[in-house]
Parts: C-alpha cells; structure tokens; sequence
C-alpha cells in the first residue's frame, strides 16, 4: 500500500464562513499505481493535491489522516512536512511553466534547491545528465536560463527536478493542459515511463480531461464538489461506469468520430453547488436527473467490482 | 461569403526590428454559408492571428481578405459599422471580456446605442429577450447580474447572444470554449451548430481536434503559418495525407483505444515530405487530392 486517505477534511477558511473544499476523502492506491483524479473546476482536485504537499492558509485542516508507505504523512503540520517534501512526496506544479527562477540557469536553480534542502547535489549529478538524456533533453540545458525553453521542455525539466530525490509519491497537477496535443502524449508517455524505471513509486495525475487519464493512468478516482464519487480501474470508469455524475460526465466528452450532426452530445445542465453552503446529502442531487428520495441522505460508500467503490444510492438500491 | 486569398502577416523581430516573423504565411481559405470551419493549429501556428486580421483588429501584411466579394481592408469609418454588424467575434476568457463593474443590462444597452438607436425600448427588450433565449438563457435570471454573479458557461453564451442581436452573419469564436468545463463546454458547442441551421457561419478556432470534429463540416489544420491541409472534416480526419495531420491525429487521446494500440499509418502519397515550414526553402504549393480536399506538396 503506497498511499493511503482516510476521512480527509480541508477546508478554506473565509470571512463568510467555511468552504467544504475537500470533505471527506478516503482512498487506497497501491504501489506502482498511476492514480488520475478528475473532475470539474472548483471540485477540489487542486485542493487535495496541495493539501499533501503544502497546507497553509487559507487551508484549514479539520481532519482525517494520510499515510504513505505505511507512515503517517503530518500534512497538517508545515514544519514536520518539511523533510518528507521532495523526498518522500514531490510535486509538479500547475503551473510549472513558470516554476523555474528567471534569474538563474537552470542548473544553478538546482544547485540552490538542494543547498536549501541540504542534500549533496555531488552524488545525483551524474544522475541528473542520465535523466535528462531520457526526457530527451541536452546537458547544455542547464547551461540555459528557463526562458530560452520551450513550453514543453520546460515541462520536462521540472518533470525531472521534481523527481531527482526519487520520490514515493509524485503529484502532477494538471501538467499536460497547458500544452498542445503531441507535446501532451510525449508528457503523458514519460510520466509512466518514469514510474516504469521506479524513479517514482506512484503518481497522482491531477486533470480535468478524461481522456488523457485513460490513456496513462491505472486507477480514476472522479470526485464532485469536494466530494468522493467514484474510483475504480481506468477502464470501467470510462466503459462502465456506476455513479450518475461520471456517467454523464463521461458521455460529455467528444472525440474524434463523434459529429453534432449524428450523435449529438449533452452537457449537465446546472452548475456545482457553491461549496460554503452545500446541499445535505449527496452534492449532484441539484442536477441529477436520476435522483431519488434517498439523496438527501449521505450516500455511503460501496463496492460494486473489484477495486471500484461508489457513493451513489442508485447503485445501493440495485445492490441492496 | 469570405475569401482569403494569399493572406500573409508578418511581424518584425529581433533588435529594431531587423527580423522578420511570419505568423501567417499565404494562407488561401473560403467560409460559405453555413458552413462551420474549424481552424486548427497548435499554439503560435497563427490561428488567432487570422481570426484577428479578418475581424480587422490586426493589419493584413500581404494577400488579402474578401467578405462578400469586397476587400475587407478598404472597410473603414462609417461602412466599419456596416462590417461589424455581419462579422463579430468571441474570445477565449469570458471572465475578462466584460467589464466587471457594469450589470449585464449595460453591455446590452451599449450595442442598442450603437447599433440600434431608433428601435423603441419594447421593441428591443422582445429582440433581446429573444436572442438569450436562442442561446439558451432565461432573461430574467441572468439580466440585472454582474459578470461575476454569472457562471463562465453563462458568460460565453451572452457574448454569443451580444453578437446575435445585431444580425451576425459570421462569428470569429476564437477558443471559445477552452476555459469552460466538460459538463458545460458541449453546451455552448451544440449552440452554435443549432445557430448553424439557421443560418450562422462560424470560424471555429480551436485546438482541440475533437472539438473542431464535432461541430465542423471543414477543417483546415495549420502548422507554423502555413495550411498544411484542408478540406470536408470527415476527408481530413479519417483520410489525412500529411504527415503533419496525421501526428496530430495519431497524438489525441482517445476513449476507445490507447496511443500504444494505434495502428501506424501507411504513407498513402510517398510523394509526401514531412516539410516544417519556414525552415526549408521549398516552395509548397496546394494540391488537391481528393474532391475539396487540399495539401500542402511540394
């Protein structure tokens, strides 16, 4: 068991009261898992991705634990976290493209992140070329100062530093949106390649398109306005999927061969509940067209397959 | 309905300008009626450009643009008016287009003033009641609102509705649904294809394949400036011949099938180089290989 979530609560401290960001998340993934977590704007996917690396305020942690490799992960305490950040748990941020110090090349960048974490950058620098001849990138890169990259080298780059100290956990928050298509596949196609060589342990891919996660990813975990929907292995989250939300979710998404004029697709109508006062129960009841009068209640979490648990009542009731 | 012939914009780089930047380089394309034209590229292929130069917003720097048989450039002081009630456009970030501090009753009355300023004021609330209504808004929850109050879906549809109202034969929608959500993006897209049949046509910037797939009946797949290849979407997605296109296509991630298990592609043309614009000096001339469909050779 790589990582572990258990009963997780991060909330966003305002004025006008508390935002539900993160409510109640727990989940397993396994070692040598790609984990993609999806979902729409505003459900909470960036606010779980930084509350295991970096919870500070506005963050508020409420409760719930984390573990990973067995050990409990102090996220709620900034200064414990410190040595377990980039070396047992690593980030690649949103916005990576600007990730990188303008004002120094890039290999002093990375000579001053490891005088910071007082690591020896002797030993990983031989490390450090290896890697970067597999990214596809030239020694001389680090040479250069990062505005002379382009988008998806610089991509590549950070893909790289983030994972020098050879993380257990690495969270990749929405990396691949920025980027064109084939520039995106080469992306995409490292990541697993780096979990494939064991330079990380397991991945949280963070995204909102689907389809990128069923290209890369073991195990989707859709969540909806903070709240835990579904997990389950790539493929029956996108063949067959249980939660009404994913269903039309995925059902939404247009590929390649899908034309308005024979198979005209639809959206949700509706938008996500504002999350400071949120509907009891489940949070889609708004927008569901298959709800029930069981969904003023907590769904509860079930198992439907192997490895694949949904908090829908409609599956509860066909299950019961 | 529009004709670009030769269309070029260059732009001057480097210090004092010495360099030269060609952002556009002899793009030739038509939009008839009714027709949905996807322009896809990927990011600095010059998509945006071109929807800029034919909104007038951008100088044309060579070749040039056609609406209805007359220069688009000749169009100027009070025929500008006449030009921007047919062609209109949409950008990508709804959330910045609107100016925050204004209700959204005040855009609108800005495009009565200017557009409409004989119409009595019931005649015009029937006309813009109608036009939030085609675009799948009810007027009374959405008028009196400020920007933020509304959602970026709800947003994007106003500025559609907003170039409505004033008879637009032709939308530049430039990404337009790029920063929308998955559940609601396929909304604003059936829209405007429903728009189609009563007689909108659009330039559809995007570069989401997909996307232009769904709506589009013609695609035109640009790389650095240059159209590589154009034609009948169903002709360039399901028999593309360069092999620029065909990475693109190869490149899109796909719900039925995984990158590794996509067949590789036979060369249909061998004759077909893989040429990267601007760094080789040959020139490129457009051929057509099929009925309406078009590729860049050599």
């Amino acid at each position: 068991m790589s990582l572990e979530i258990k009963n997780l609560k991060v909330y966003y401290q305002t004025l006008r009261g508390q935002v539900k960001a993160l409510d109640d998340i727990s989940f397993k993934i396994n070692d040598g898992d790609i984990l993609g977590l999806a979902g729409e704007s505003g459900c909470g996917k960036s606010t779980f991705s930084n509350s295991l690396i970096l919870l500070k305020a506005p963050m508020k942690y409420i409760g719930g634990e984390v573990f990973l490799d067995g050990k409990k992960l102090p996220v709620e305490n900034y200064e414990k976290m410190k040595e377990k950040r980039y070396k047992d748990i690593s980030i690649i941020p949103q916005y990576a493209l600007n990730a990188m110090n303008p004002t120094v090349k890039i290999g002093k960048y990375i000579h001053d992140v490891f005088a910071y974490k007082n690591f020896s950058y002797k030993g990983v620098d031989n490390e450090l070329k290896r890697r970067l001849k597999i990214v596809g990138l030239d020694e001389g890169i680090l040479n250069m100062y990062p505005i002379e990259l382009s988008g998806g080298m610089k991509q590549r780059m950070v893909m790289v530093i983030a994972t020098l100290m050879n993380p257990s956990l690495l969270i990749a928050d929405e990396i691949t949106s920025a980027l064109d298509v084939s520039t995106q596949k080469a992306v995409s196609k490292m990541l697993v390649e780096f979990r494939d060589k064991k330079f990380v342990k397991s991945i949280i891919f963070v995204t909102h398109d689907v389809s990128v996660l069923y290209q890369i990813a073991d195990k989707i975990l859709i969540m909806y306005a903070g709240k835990f929907a579904e997990i389950g292995p790539a493929e029956k989250i996108i063949h067959n999927p249980r939660h009404v939300y994913t269903k039309l979710l995925v059902k939404a998404m247009p590929e390649v061969g899908i034309k308005f004029s024979d198979t005209p697709l639809t959206g949700i109508p509706g938008h996500p509940p504002l999350l400071i006062d949120p509907p009891e129960g489940c949070r889609f009841i708004d927008r569901c067209p298959e709800k029930m009068k069981e969904c003023v209640k907590e769904p509860p979490v079930i198992k439907v397959g192997e490895d694949h648990y949904v908090a829908c009542w409609k599956e509860v009731k066909k299950n019961a | 309905m529009l004709e670009a012939t030769n269309l070029t914009k260059e732009f001057k780089v480097g210090s004092f300008g010495r360099g030269v930047f060609k952002a556009v380089n002899k793009a030739s394309f038509k939009i008839d009626n009714k027709d949905i034209v996807s322009l896809i590229g990927e990011s600095g292929s010059g998509k945006t450009t071109i929807g800029r130069m034919i909104l007038k917003l951008t100088q044309i720097s060579g070749g040039q643009i056609k609406y209805n048989g007359k220069d688009v450039s000749d169009i100027k002081n009070k025929n500008l008016k006449e030009y921007y009630r047919k062609v209109q456009g949409v950008f990508q970030d709804p959330f910045s287009t609107f100016n925050p501090i204004f209700k959204a009753d005040r855009i609108f009355k800005m495009v009565k003033n200017e557009f409409y300023p004989a119409l009595s004021n019931k005649e015009w609330e029937k006309k813009l009641d109608d036009s939030l209504k085609s675009v799948g808004l009810n007027p009374k929850e959405v008028l009196n609102k400020y920007p933020h109050q509304l959602s970026g879906g709800q947003l994007q549809r106003f500025l559609i509705a907003r170039a409505l109202l004033i008879d637009v034969e032709l939308l530049i929608a430039d990404e337009i649904i790029s920063m929308l959500d998955a559940s609601t993006r396929i909304d604003v897209l059936n829209l405007l294809a429903m728009l189609k049949e009563k007689g909108l046509s659009v330039l559809f910037i995007t570069h989401d394949l997909s996307l232009g797939y769904y709506i589009s009946n013609k695609a035109i797949i640009l790389y650095r400036g240059v159209i590589v290849e154009m034609g009948p979407t169903d002709k360039v997605f399901f028999n593309p011949v360069h092999s620029y296109t065909q990475s693109l296509l190869d490149s899109v991630p796909r719900l039925d099938m995984k990158w590794d298990e996509i067949p590789k592609r036979k060369k249909t043309y061998t004759d077909i180089v893989s040429y990267i614009p601007g760094m080789s000096k040959r020139e490129l001339k457009m051929t057509e290989i099929e009925e309406n469909h078009f590729v860049a050779i050599e």
